[in-house]
């Protein structure tokens, strides 16, 4: 006695959310059914390998018709082949949608190319997450990034409306887009340390700021692209490190500011032309890709880094780049106080989220 | 000329892309209605066209708008080649042909491809002008309402239930046309579509001819079945029971006697002319014998129950005018009619008199290729031999009427098995004629009483029963016998006392054959048929023991037949009525009592059958309470088990034969073990597990015992096919595979619909079929309904009060009682004695339970027995199968709520979005209103592939299918206005595969009743805005003011 054909349809579609869960990681039927007999539900249940078996197919064969859809979620809500209650329509679509952060330290900043594609054995072996998995991932990626890619308005709004994603989910989409759009360099060793969640915060950061859609909010286009202008005038920015005395000025003010209010105030102002110079610089050197590429790593390297080992504590340094900021307000030889508000409102912001061990 | 239908395409939406180059589609579509088309303009490069076509009219006769389905066809342009065909819509426009249901049809439909699917959605807006038409000879039957649901309607009071109306159509087979061999399989599935839709058209007007012409205005419990029996053709019938309804249309719980319909069908002529153009010869009523068994004094002068012949092309009709009120006259009124059957299952209040028992027959048939499709006489005459049969068992159990009443068939290459089967029983007159009860007064009180045990006591006479059987005094009322076991195909009467929960039972068998051609084959079936009925039976009566329960209910038989084997499948609802006997246990005996370690394994046995049988008393709470002697009155015999199975015919011989089930007269049920085979069967007794805690299962309407549902329903379908391994082809290996794979789909289908928790599977309905020659193939389409179990206990107390309330009002709604009834018996109704209800649940009626029942003439009983006996042994060319009558024990009835299903705290609705359609095989939506029937869906699909892997092999395929089913249904529902489907059923899933030429084709027709519905708590704030509107305390089941 052989099963030949063994279906299940209901008017409402079940949804499981643990095989669901077991789909998307990519598992195989025959070991969807191995892990699920090996959490118990075979003793809660009273029932059979066989039904599992059985019940996990039928589980498998409806995702695999809705995978389609779920390429187009608003498809999915105007379709009629399946009826499933709008929070279960939610749920399929956020968590097909979500992604494993192993998965995402991999390829965010890389180019979602076909290429990379090939790459996927390799970050398989490496994280552990079954190939279909990073697979689905990926596409996913590749797929919001293809859609809004030359899409006007707000990146967020424009992936919400397009895939349906919660508001977490959506900036999190944005992030991943802009790194890939903008090739930042996630992999250094340097890098290591930090999460998905603080490259997402500063991508957003710097979407809000650094993009063409921040300023001009009339031609809202490209949130993707960083504001080439923005960056071309930041070059003005590096008279506040080459000019001797606007640097000098500059540190006298911060640490008039700041004397006593630092528990670090001896190491800060020992440190300071470096810190700095390497901020200011950072900025300077934007108009290259290479640079812009880089941004995380020479943040990292010439500010986090520099604090981190003379043990600054967090509210150090927030002290710090506020004043440090808002000092260059009373630097009277220094014109481009709009251009610096605008870096360092950035830059604050993603330096306090990348401080930390 | 009298309708003009217009159409109008308003927009497409993710249609496929039809043309690689630019990923785009150029597509547009033609609107075709008999032989006009119209088409739209080609929307050029977009997967969502915006149409917005003109409205596209047809000027055509009403024959056409009920016969012809609305075809769209959606295209894709091409200049340089033909246009290549995306998919298509049709739409049935009947609904639209009468006025209470919807006005227009509006929506997104699937654009549908036997091929591909479902492709796309298209937008369409469908309306009729009906000019009103006054030629009488007309062939339409516009206006002639179609009900799937087999109860009267919610929303509607019947009037008249007039009875049976069948009708079937022939043709042949678009797919064993010559031209198949050079047409496209998507043009062949196209034609075979079309022409199942025209049929289907054609005999739902035909029917309704028949039923203008009894004077009824609706088919309730429409049944519609199509066989494809190959080369020789295919047969499109239908059943159903003519009924006049009438809409509930204020909600005022008392309505005026002066507005009875009975004074409508005072102006109804008494014989109506036979109407022209129908080709089925109706013969105009007559006084016959009926008028001369008038015994009675009073004289009714009205007409009333117009029960024309209803067999279509069959000569020999009898009718005549039903007078008499009282139940002999119905008997032999209803002894005139052709055929007195109803394919209701459920029945208003009082309807149902006495149940006699299941009587069914079977007819083993070969086929012929039909000759010339308008006449199909051949078909006709093998059903009118079959219910010509049936009637006799009726009448043999002394019974009138048959209820409950459906007829299948089961097809193998030019092999056919016809099986109809029914309930015997007697009915209260009152509804088949009009409501004038004057001068009747005290026949209805005296019929009314006994309502809540009534229809257990036996119909037939007791010293002229048709088959041994024990009988003892019901221990309800202690006045009238009953059986001992009690087998029906009907759904449990809503005022029947049970205790207890109910549960499903099946009994499986399968039966090997040898290969063998025509004559030979229907023989070697026709001699395993009584075998299979037999054994059927002896499982049914085993497990049904085995649960410690005493009566069977919505039984459902089914053979089936194969190549190499006849697969038997019966499923039924056990439950513990009242006023029935306890059943006895079961007893093992062994043939070699000398043998000790056979004793001992015997008797080992023996524990575990005892112990099972207590488990499941305590499971479905079966503990009847114990009455002493003094309260009976008066001495009740020893209860005994014992059931006969009658066989009316067989083919063989000429004499009557009797296929005794009560293995000998002994005083409980014994279970000899004497072989292997034996010992077999008693294994397998207990090998079906119950279900899990907190789930219920029932093949009925509703769970006896369940009555507090909330409103999470869940309908599905699920397909099993498993391969023999051809080695293992013994009997007992093909029983033990055929009873895993049904427990094991039955496990499966709980462990899916374990979130729903405590939840009951209602109408579970098996199908099984025999594709090929080592495939067997189950369907069940069943609903699972959540319940509170808190409130269970609650509802119990107050039930007896409600159903008081109700009565009084059920009453004047349904039964149409006249003013001073309802002023005589109203005031006794809010208190009535409280030792009434104890005694016996409380009757219906409020009324004192002092009257009883006249007793009943039968003293024509035994010479209409011995008639039945001559009649059949005159026809015995083919094989019939006799009424299986079961009949054993009693206990004290318990106030258990009657079966209503009240939601007191209707629950929000979670999923309340806009375009959520619900689906449900039952008549009802629990917690919730229907307010409005919106019309028939019939619907025939044919799928078929050529790239079975790719779409995921024969599960994929199929899963897919249904899928797309289900979705097309739930379209037209919401295009017609409507949010759910009820009567819901999937009557035909006839699946092909050729794996190796990678192919599969697939069939499934479905049907259902679109109806409107509101949840009971949002219709408390509609119907306090607006309290004159529509019907809602008319379709409540416990919402009724006081």
């Amino acid at each position: 006695m052989t099963s030949e054909l063994d279906i299940f349809v209901g008017n409402t579609t079940l949804i499981d959310e643990d095989v669901y869960r077991l789909w998307l990681d990519g598992y195989s039927v025959t070991d969807a059914v191995a892990l699920r007999v090996r959490s118990g539900i075979l003793e809660q249940t009273g029932a059979t390998a066989a039904v599992l078996q059985s019940d996990t197919m039928d589980h498998y064969r409806t995702f695999h018709m809705l995978e389609r859809l779920l390429h187009a979620p608003p498809k999915l809500l105007h379709q009629l082949i399946f009826q499933i209650p709008p929070s279960r329509q939610a749920l399929l679509i956020e968590r097909y949608y979500a992604f494993d952060e192993a998965f995402v330290w991999e390829v965010l900043g890389k180019k979602l190319s076909k290429g990379t594609k090939k790459d996927l054995d390799d970050i398989s072996t490496k994280t552990g997450i079954t190939l279909k998995s990073c697979r689905r991932q990926f596409d996913n990626f590749k797929r919001v990034f293809k859609v809004v890619e030359e899409m006007r308005g707000s990146l967020v709004d424009n992936i919400q409306q397009h895939f349906l994603l919660s508001d977490r989910l959506a900036r999190d989409y944005a992030a991943i887009v802009f790194f890939a759009n903008n090739r930042f360099e996630t992999g250094k060793k340097k890098l290591q340390y930090l999460s998905f969640g603080d490259f997402a915060f500063c991508a957003e950061l710097m979407i809000q700021n650094g993009t063409l859609g921040a300023v001009d909010s009339q031609m809202d286009d490209m949130d993707m692209d960083l504001d080439k202008e923005f960056l071309q005038d930041m070059k003005e920015l590096k008279v506040l490190a080459a000019d001797k005395d606007l640097l000098d000025l500059h540190k006298s003010l911060v640490c008039t500011a700041l004397l006593g209010k630092l528990g670090v105030f001896s190491e800060m102002e020992a440190n300071f032309k470096n810190l700095s110079r390497g901020l200011v610089n950072v900025a300077a050197k934007l108009t290259h890709n290479k640079d812009v590429r880089d941004l995380f790593v020479d943040l990292v390297e010439k500010f986090v880094e520099p604090c981190r080992s003379d043990h600054w504590p967090l509210s150090d340094v927030r002290f710090f780049l506020n004043q440090y900021s808002a000092s260059v307000h009373s630097l009277d030889g220094f014109r481009h106080q709009a251009l610096w508000d605008r870096y360092m409102g950035t830059l604050r912001g993603c330096l306090l989220r990348l401080y930390h061990d | 000329m009298p309708g003009k239908l217009k159409v109008k395409i308003v927009a497409g939406r993710h249609l496929p892309v039809m043309d690689r180059a630019s990923d785009l589609t150029d597509a547009f579509v033609e609107v075709k209605f008999g032989n006009t088309t119209f088409k739209t303009d080609v929307y050029l490069k977009s997967l969502n066209p915006q149409w917005n076509s003109e409205w596209f009219k047809f000027e055509v006769d009403d024959e056409d708008l009920q016969d012809e389905p609305l075809q769209i066809t959606v295209l894709d342009h091409d200049t340089y080649s033909a246009n290549d065909a995306i998919g298509k819509v049709y739409i049935d426009i009947d609904p639209l042909l009468y006025s209470e249901a919807a006005t227009v049809i509006s929506g997104w439909f699937p654009i549908y491809d036997t091929i591909h699917g479902i492709r796309g959605e298209i937008n369409v807006v469908v309306k009729v002008d009906l000019f009103n038409d006054l030629n009488r000879f007309r062939q339409s039957s516009c206006g002639v309402k179609f009900f799937c649901t087999t109860s009267i309607p919610k929303c509607y009071r019947a009037v008249i239930i007039h009875g049976f109306v069948e009708e079937l159509v022939v043709n042949e087979d678009p797919e064993y046309q010559w031209i198949d061999r050079i047409r496209t399989p998507r043009a062949s599935n196209e034609a075979r579509q079309r022409l199942i839709s025209l049929m289907s058209g054609e005999l739902q007007r035909k029917i309704g001819l028949k039923v203008l012409e009894m004077r009824g205005n609706a088919v309730v419990g429409y049944l519609q079945c199509f066989d494809l029996e190959g080369e020789s053709g295919l047969v499109v019938r239908a059943i159903g029971t003519a009924c006049t309804l009438d809409k509930l249309s204020s909600p005022a719980a008392f309505l005026p006697a002066c507005n009875s319909p009975s004074k409508e069908m005072k102006e109804s002529p008494l014989v109506h002319p036979p109407s022209h153009g129908c080709r089925s010869t109706h013969n105009s009523p007559i006084h016959t014998a009926t008028g001369s068994r008038l015994t009675q004094n009073f004289s009714v002068s009205v007409p009333t129950l117009i029960y024309t012949g209803m067999g279509s092309g069959s000569a020999g009709k009898e009718g005549g005018p039903f007078k008499a009120l009282l139940r002999q006259q119905t008997q032999s009124a209803l002894e005139q009619r052709e055929f007195p059957f109803f394919t209701l299952t459920a029945f208003p209040p009082g309807f149902l008199v006495h149940v006699g028992g299941v009587v069914s027959a079977r007819s083993v048939k070969l086929l012929d290729r039909i000759h010339n499709p308008d006449e199909p006489e051949t078909r006709d005459a093998w059903w009118a031999e079959i219910r010509q049969e049936i009637k006799s068992h009726a009448k043999a159990l002394g019974c009138h009427a048959v209820v409950g009443y459906s007829e299948s068939t089961s097809i193998c290459e030019e092999v056919c098995i016809l099986s109809a089967s029914g309930t015997a029983a007697v009915l209260n007159p009152r509804f088949l004629q009009d409501g004038t009860v004057e001068g009747c007064l005290e026949q209805r009180l005296e019929e009314n009483l006994s309502t809540r045990c009534g229809f257990c006591h036996i119909p037939y006479d007791e010293l002229n029963m048709p088959f041994p059987a024990h009988l003892t005094y019901c221990y309800n009322c202690r006045k009238q016998k009953v059986p001992d076991v009690l087998f029906t195909t009907i759904d449990l009467p809503t005022d029947a006392t049970v205790i207890g929960k109910g549960c499903l039972i099946q009994a499986r068998l399968c039966r090997l054959k040898k290969k063998a051609q025509a004559e030979a084959n229907a023989t070697a079936i026709s001699n395993l048929l009584p075998f299979m009925e037999y054994e059927v039976h002896t499982q049914l009566m085993n497990k049904l023991k085995l649960k410690g329960m005493n009566a069977l209910f919505g039984l459902r038989i089914q053979i089936t037949v194969g190549e190499n084997m006849l697969m038997g499948l019966a499923s039924a609802t056990g439950v513990y009525l009242a006023a029935l006997p306890t059943p006895g246990g079961i007893q093992i005996a062994g043939k070699t009592p000398n043998d000790g370690s056979y004793e001992q394994h015997i008797s080992h046995m023996q524990k575990k059958i005892n112990d099972t049988i207590a488990k499941n008393k305590e499971l479905y709470e079966i503990n009847p309470p114990e009455i002493s002697e003094e309260i009976i009155g008066s001495p009740i015999p020893e209860p005994r088990q014992r059931s006969r199975l009658l066989r009316s015919q067989s083919e063989s011989s000429d004499e009557v034969t009797e296929l005794d089930l009560s293995h000998g007269k002994k005083d409980a049920f014994v279970l000899e073990i004497d072989d292997t085979d034996a010992m077999e069967d008693v294994h397998s007794l207990l090998t079906d597990v119950p279900p899990p805690s907190g789930f219920y299962s029932c093949n009925t309407e509703i769970m006896p015992g369940i009555n507090n549902w909330t409103s999470e329903i869940q309908m599905f379908t699920s397909v099993r096919v498993i391969r023999l391994s051809s080695l293992n082809l013994t009997n007992q290996a093909l029983n033990k595979n055929f009873n895993d794979l049904c427990e094991n789909l039955l496990k499966s289908l709980y462990f899916k619909l374990r979130s729903m928790i405590p939840c009951c599977l209602c109408h579970v309905n098996f199908t099984v079929s025999l594709p090929e020659d080592e495939l067997i193939q189950v369907t069940v389409t069943a609903v699972a309904i959540t319940f509170d179990k808190n409130q269970a206990l609650q509802t119990t107390k107050t039930s007896v009060e409600k159903s008081l309330q109700r009565a009084s009002t059920d009453n004047e709604e349904l039964l149409q009682f006249p003013l001073e009834l309802c002023s005589d018996s109203l005031p006794s109704h809010p208190f009535p004695p409280v030792k009434e209800h104890l005694e016996s649940a409380s009757s219906n009626s409020g009324i004192p339970a002092a009257q009883r029942a006249t007793s009943v003439d039968y003293s024509s009983f035994a010479d209409r027995c011995s008639s039945w006996i001559e009649l059949i042994k005159l026809k015995a060319q083919t094989i019939r199968r006799g009424s299986i009558k079961t009949t054993v024990t009693v206990e004290k009835a318990s106030p258990v709520g009657d079966g209503n299903f009240r939601n007191r705290s209707a629950p929000p609705c979670a999923n309340s979005t806009v375009g959520v359609v619900k689906m449900t095989p039952l008549s009802f939506i629990p917690g919730a209103k229907i307010t409005k029937y919106l019309g028939i869906i019939n619907m025939f699909f044919i799928r078929e592939t050529t790239s079975l892997r790719e779409e995921g092999g024969v599960s994929g395929f199929l899963h897919a299918f249904i899928a797309e089913v289900f979705a097309m249904v739930r379209a037209h529902v919401a295009a017609l206005g409507g949010n759910a489907v009820v009567s819901y059923i999937m009557k035909q899933c006839v699946f092909m595969e050729n794996p190796n030429k990678n192919q599969a084709q697939c069939l499934i027709n479905v049907s259902g009743d679109a109806v409107v519905f509101v949840r009971e708590s949002d219709l408390e704030v509609v119907s306090s805005q607006q309290p004159t509107t529509n019907c809602q305390s008319s379709c409540t089941e416990g919402e009724v003011t006081t």
